[in-house]
């Protein structure tokens, strides 16, 4: 059993409004980022968790996705990342 | 009649429902700690509103897994009735108990007003002292509101009659518009059993016309006369 680092993003599904996004895009198209086209603010999230390989500590964190930390109706979630904690 | 009050660290609403049933109506009530492995006897379960868990993730989210939740749900799938307001209407979503979220106001502010609402479906279990499109008010004060689903389900609740409750929008806002963005104007939704009930407004705080409106009392004298029958 190996302990991992599993990083994550939990993003708005693409297609809901998302108005916290939408005030960062109008705030950076205010400060001349015309470059900047749609935002979208979700939440970054950081899990240790013991696991016998790094695939499993991602399926492990799958899991907890779907149950509870990211909302099945509304959200998207990514695996960022998993390395050695 | 008794109503069980489901308190979870963070809820700020549930003396207003204690105080709306044993002192309003004269019903009894338990407090029932989130904790609680039972639900002491109570004929009607009430979500209350607040910050459980401080909406930690998302509202409702952390408070769905409070060890008395288990038996909310299992008393609602024996057909036990259940009303979440507010906070509680964001923890029946989370549960599974009723389909769609609350998420975020689209104005990004907490709303705290009295808000016109259309009665849609006077035929349920918390709103049959009601009469099909009557206009009533309540207040709302929540940040997390505007209810969302994917357009198969809004079709399908709107086709079953499980939209219960629309915003009318106030006077001088055009007619449906809402507090929060909500999808169609949807302000409070049913189960497809019809014994789970969440909204949005504040029905427990419209009971006494010094503080606004005495609407809310139809929604609670609709529980007594369908429940206790």
């Amino acid at each position: 059993m190996s302990r991992f680092r599993v990083a994550l993003h939990i993003v708005p599904r693409r297609g809901l409004l998302d108005p916290q996004g939408k005030a960062v895009a109008d705030a950076l198209h205010t400060l001349g980022f015309k470059s900047v086209g749609d935002v979208h603010v979700g939440r970054h999230l950081v899990l240790d968790v013991d696991a016998k390989s790094a695939s499993d500590a991602e399926k492990d964190v799958r899991a907890m996705c779907q149950r509870l930390l990211a909302n099945p109706v509304t959200e998207d979630f990514e695996i960022a990342g998993v390395t050695a904690a | 009649m008794k109503f069980g009050i489901v308190t979870f660290p963070g809820s700020n609403c549930d003396h207003d429902a204690y105080h709306a049933v044993v002192d309003v109506l004269g019903e009894s009530a338990v407090y029932l700690w989130h904790k609680d492995h039972d639900l002491a006897g109570a004929d009607v379960i009430i979500l209350p509103g607040g910050f459980s868990y401080g909406d930690y993730l998302r509202p409702g989210a952390i408070a769905r897994f409070s060890p008395i939740m288990t038996e909310v749900v299992a008393h609602a799938r024996r057909g036990g009735p259940v009303l979440g307001i507010c906070n509680g209407f964001q923890i029946a979503c989370e549960a599974g108990l009723l389909p769609g979220a609350l998420l975020r106001n689209d104005t990004l502010k907490f709303v705290s007003a009295p808000v016109r609402l259309t009665v849609i479906n006077a035929d349920t279990m918390f709103t049959n002292r009601y009469e099909a499109g009557q206009v009533i008010t309540m207040p709302v004060a929540h940040g997390d509101g505007r209810y969302t689903a994917d357009d198969a389900t809004l079709d399908r609740l709107e086709g079953n009659g499980q939209v219960v409750l629309k915003y009318a929008g106030n006077p001088g806002e055009p007619a449906g518009t809402s507090p929060n963005g909500a999808m169609r104007s949807i302000a409070g939704i049913i189960s497809a059993e019809g014994n789970v009930m969440g909204l949005m407004p504040h029905p427990e705080r419209a009971l006494d016309a010094a503080l606004g409106s005495t609407d809310g009392l139809g929604m609670f004298e609709s529980m007594l006369a369908r429940v206790a029958a």
